[in-house]
């Protein structure tokens, strides 16, 4: 551990995540927590992209793909699920989709 | 040695403004502002960050990255996107704005529409 320039970045991201918790713990509408959810994803994301240089390995940055692929999909069917109740339509369903 | 450097501090500065962006979704008064705030600066900073890592991994190993690549393209592409939906979401189900709020162009436009 004595690179205090990565270090420093994941404290600060650390700190982030923090914040990121508390705002989906004490967000006042779903929207904000699905926003917060959001954001934790990409925090995580930057927190692995540091660990992999701490630990000067490479092994690790198909995960950066994989939460960024989840985190992606995770928010989108939760604004759906928001906006109309539902998240996927039923078979056959022919609504006027947007 | 110095090259490495870039990279480090590339990082420093895209986790600085992932703190800033967490602390505008703490502050700020509205859905709306707090979306505003987490996307934005999010976005950005995760892509100084990996954008950092890749320049560190190819001076450090000299191995260029695709994986690192890719998610800065993921990321950079779908980021925004989520940030959209989630704000349309919100509008579309009711979440009122902020009373400092000056201006309504969805407003006008989802009655235009029906």
């Amino acid at each position: 551990m004595n690179q205090p320039i990565l270090t420093a970045a994941l404290v600060i991201l650390g700190l982030a995540l923090l914040a990121c918790v508390f705002r989906l713990l004490a967000g006042p509408t779903r929207s904000d927590r699905v926003a917060a959810l959001d954001t934790i994803g990409i925090d995580v994301l930057a927190m692995i992209a540091v660990i992999c240089m701490l630990l000067d390995t490479q092994d690790f940055l198909e995960i950066i793909l994989v939460i960024g692929i989840l985190t992606f999909i995770g928010t989108t069917a939760l604004a759906r699920y928001i906006e109309r109740g539902i998240v996927m339509e039923e078979e056959g369903g022919d609504r006027n989709d947007t | 040695m110095t090259l490495e450097l870039i990279g480090k501090i590339l990082v420093l500065l895209g986790a600085i403004f992932c703190g800033l962006s967490a602390f505008g979704l703490i502050r700020l008064p509205d859905v709306y502002l707090r979306s505003h705030a987490a996307t934005k600066s999010a976005t950005f900073g995760v892509l100084c960050v990996l954008g950092g890592a890749f320049l560190y991994f190819l001076f450090a190993d000299g191995t260029i990255s695709i994986k690192l690549l890719l998610a800065i393209l993921f990321v950079f592409i779908t980021s925004p996107v989520a940030g959209h939906l989630n704000g349309r979401a919100a509008y579309r189900s009711g979440v009122p704005l902020w009373r400092g709020s000056v201006r309504d162009d969805m407003k006008s436009s989802i009655e235009k529409d029906q």
